[in-house]
């Protein structure tokens, strides 16, 4: 189908473009953008004046709960949830049952999500079976599968050499491993940051060092070996600066946070608000103004929604024994504008770490808008503002600590491989 | 949801669940009610109607004697119905979610819940889930909060001292794992002392926990100088084994309140301590069982302090 876009101010972080221009999309592609190609004959013209145009939102941690997960959430429910917000490329992480360590697992979650034909799906492989940290998956044959990168989820390694060994060989067959830093002896039984909400609430408590110890050994063990790592979900002030110490020391090193680290901190806990028992735990003040001031930087590369669906069954439960996580896919774009807002970044600049910048974090196309490219594409309107309402939003799981909250920014229209999958 | 967890929109106790957030007045009404309970238990018939035909659940979903027995004891010198249950034997253990526990519960008509969790923040998840007309008490959570030890506290530092301004009160032992000095922490500044101290080694106490607005000492000599009030917390036998501390007799050697160490403290000084104790290891015979100690005591105003509680809840005056 030919779909003229018109009017609309289109943003493309990747070549710096922000203007008010029509866009023509041809068949699964982006045709032209400024004026029409020749002989274009627009089937469906999308008026797009006050919106803005840009590329397809790509989100690299997306639990999609399959395989084995089911009562938790589905590939129909979450790529349903994606596409609403605007998010039209997926990473999943390989914490599913069992976990994503053999081709036929992820050849049968790729065939799925290629039925479905909503969003693309880019899974990350288990790097050791059964995220045990023991033995070493087969890489070459789980990315032959579809794999894009490799991790252990929030599962931990047992130690420096199974790290070491793990980053040689991923290093040899060229996959980066992304790995969630945290010291597993320095955080065991904690829930909480380990400050004056723990203190207060008499939660069990996960240091800055857990987090910081672990960053020191990865970044020391990805020197020795030149293996490409990605720190996720980076939550303290010195877990940033070590970062970008060590980038500007020339190490291929990337990293992304949460949504969520991006707007609570410890004190959003309130009266044991388990929405809030989060992977890693919500840090101070001080931490959440330095992670800003790193994706400000780009010291932090992308920003996640890091979208966990979890039951009520398993949430309604006391801080320490509810399960942790929140759903974020259809809060993703929101919120990054309101930090961009808040933060005074150029909204070009802000959505660059929801799409260019997390597309080249995981080597795929996608979160570009130009001609040639695939039609992965977002309309929304930045000025509407919307209740975040837990029972309206389609992600299976209803568990968000935005409840209540009034955000700025709708998706309107959401196009893969030009076909209209949300609107 | 931005409710307050424990007073209803017109600033009534609905719930005790922290002394966290409770306003001074309530903290001495129910210190001033429970001294006219004092005497119920003082006379030959030791029961007022206050509670009667109102069913109050003792849900102890952790182990406890006295607490509960004073619970019990409590509701019953007040003519409520009491119902026991040991949830930890039953249902968690059959897989039912705490939540359908307490629902299960509301549905024989409670009209309180008592509650005891290993899990901090437990009575919060079952406040906000009760019907209206349900109270819920705090019996103790995880190492959150155990309001009505700090309320007999405060009951027994009153009795003693007479008044709370000017005084210096010092918390020893295991701060980090303790809902007791959280509460009473809460409970001494609110009533205006003038020093809170709280005396531990580092691997025992919580982060920022000065932010409480405490003085932290790790030698307890220095602690102790001119406390008028020392509080012992009782330490966890798991606590000895090794990670934490060395070994109990380590432990006391430092920590353990022997009457050379309270004689830092001020002559007068009255020494407490919220049971069961662990004798020679924070706290030596000699003291525990001595002119200052007033241990027993506060078992005894514990009763007292409950049935405040519980009246007060369930809107009635002696």
């Amino acid at each position: 189908m030919n779909i003229h876009i018109a009017g609309g101010r289109v943003i493309d972080p990747a070549s710096g473009l922000d203007a008010q221009q029509d866009v023509y999309v041809s068949g699964a592609d982006v045709a032209a953008i400024g004026k029409p190609p020749s002989g274009f004959r627009a089937e469906r013209t999308i008026e797009a004046s006050g919106l803005i145009v840009c590329p397809g939102l790509v989100d690299i941690a997306v639990r999609l709960r399959e395989p084995g997960l089911e009562h938790r959430a589905t590939l129909e429910s979450e790529a349903a949830a994606a596409v609403a917000g605007g998010v039209t490329s997926l990473a999943c992480p390989p914490d599913t049952d069992p976990p994503l360590d053999e081709p036929g697992l992820v050849e049968m979650l790729k065939y799925r999500a290629r039925s479905l034909n909503l969003v693309h799906v880019y899974p990350i492989g288990a790097l050791t079976q059964g995220l045990l940290g023991r033995k070493l998956t087969e890489m070459s044959q789980l990315a032959d599968a579809g794999c894009v990168a490799f991790s252990q989820g929030d599962a931990p390694l047992p130690d420096p050499q199974m790290l070491l060994r793990s980053l040689q060989y991923a290093s040899t067959v060229n996959y980066p491993v992304w790995l969630r830093p945290q010291e597993p002896s320095l955080a065991s039984g904690g829930v909480a940051h380990d400050g004056e909400v723990a203190t207060r609430l008499g939660l069990a408590a996960i240091p800055t060092v857990a987090e910081t110890a672990a960053v020191s050994t990865i970044l020391l063990l990805a020197r020795e070996t030149s293996a490409r790592v990605h720190l996720c979900r980076l939550s303290s002030t010195e877990g940033v600066e070590m970062v970008r110490q060590a980038k500007a020391d020339g190490l291929r090193v990337s990293c992304d946070i949460s949504i969520n680290h991006l707007h609570l901190t410890d004190v959003d806990i309130g009266d044991f608000e388990s929405n809030c028992n989060l992977i890693p735990p919500l840090r101070s003040r001080r931490d959440l103004q330095a992670l800003r001031a790193g994706l400000a930087d780009g010291t932090i590369d992308a920003i996640c929604s890091d979208h966990t669906p979890v039951d009520d069954d398993d949430k309604q439960l006391p801080f320490g024994e509810a399960a942790a996580g929140a759903i974020g896919l259809e809060l993703l774009l929101p919120l990054t504008i309101k930090w961009a807002e808040e933060a005074g970044v150029p909204l070009v600049k802000a959505l660059a770490r929801l799409t260019s910048a997390p597309a080249d974090l995981l080597g795929v196309a996608g979160g570009r808008l130009e001609p040639g490219a695939s039609a992965d594409l977002c309309i929304f309107d930045p000025t509407h503002t919307w209740r975040v309402d837990r029972e309206r939003l389609r992600s299976q799981g209803h568990n968000t600590p935005f409840a209540g909250h009034q955000l700025k920014g709708k998706v309107l229209h959401t196009m893969v491989g030009g076909h209209i999958v949300y609107e | 949801m931005n409710q307050h967890p424990q007073l209803d929109s017109t600033g009534r106790l609905t719930h005790l669940l922290s002394i966290e957030g409770l306003p001074r007045e309530i903290v001495v009404d129910i210190l001033d009610t429970a001294r006219s309970f004092v005497s119920v238990a003082e006379r030959d018939i030791k029961k007022v109607p206050l509670l009667r035909g109102k069913s109050v659940f003792n849900l102890f979903f952790e182990p406890s004697t006295r607490t509960r027995t004073t619970f019990e004891i409590a509701a019953k010198r007040l003519s409520a119905d009491v119902i026991n249950l040991n949830v930890g034997a039953s249902s968690q253990s059959k897989g039912e979610t705490l939540l359908d526990t307490v629902a299960n519960l509301s549905a024989m008509h409670a009209d309180m819940f008592v509650v005891r969790h290993s899990q901090s923040g437990a009575p919060n998840l079952i406040a906000r889930h009760v019907a209206p007309n349900i109270h819920v008490i705090n019996a103790g959570d995880g190492r959150h909060a155990h309001p009505t030890q700090a309320l007999l506290d405060m009951f027994t530092i009153r009795h003693y001292k007479k008044e709370f301004p000017g005084l210096r009160v010092a918390i020893v032992g295991d701060i980090l794992h303790s809902r007791v000095a959280r509460s009473q922490i809460h409970a001494l500044t609110t009533l205006g002392v003038a020093e809170v101290r709280v005396i531990a080694p580092a691997t025992l106490l919580p982060a920022d926990v000065s932010r409480l607005g405490v003085h932290v000492f790790t030698d307890m000599v220095t602690g102790l100088k001119g406390a008028d009030v020392v509080i012992m917390l009782r330490l966890q036998n798991e606590r000895m084994t090794g990670e934490l501390l060395p070994s109990a007799q380590e432990y006391f050697k430092n920590y353990g309140l022997t009457s050379e160490k309270l004689a830092h403290a001020d002559p007068q000084a009255i020494v407490m301590h919220p049971g069961p104790m662990n004798r020679g290891v924070e706290i030596d015979s000699s003291v525990a069982d001595g002119l200052q100690s007033v241990i027993l005591p506060q078992v005894t105003f514990g009763i007292a302090v409950r049935m405040a509680v519980m009246s007060i809840l369930a809107g009635g005056q002696p």
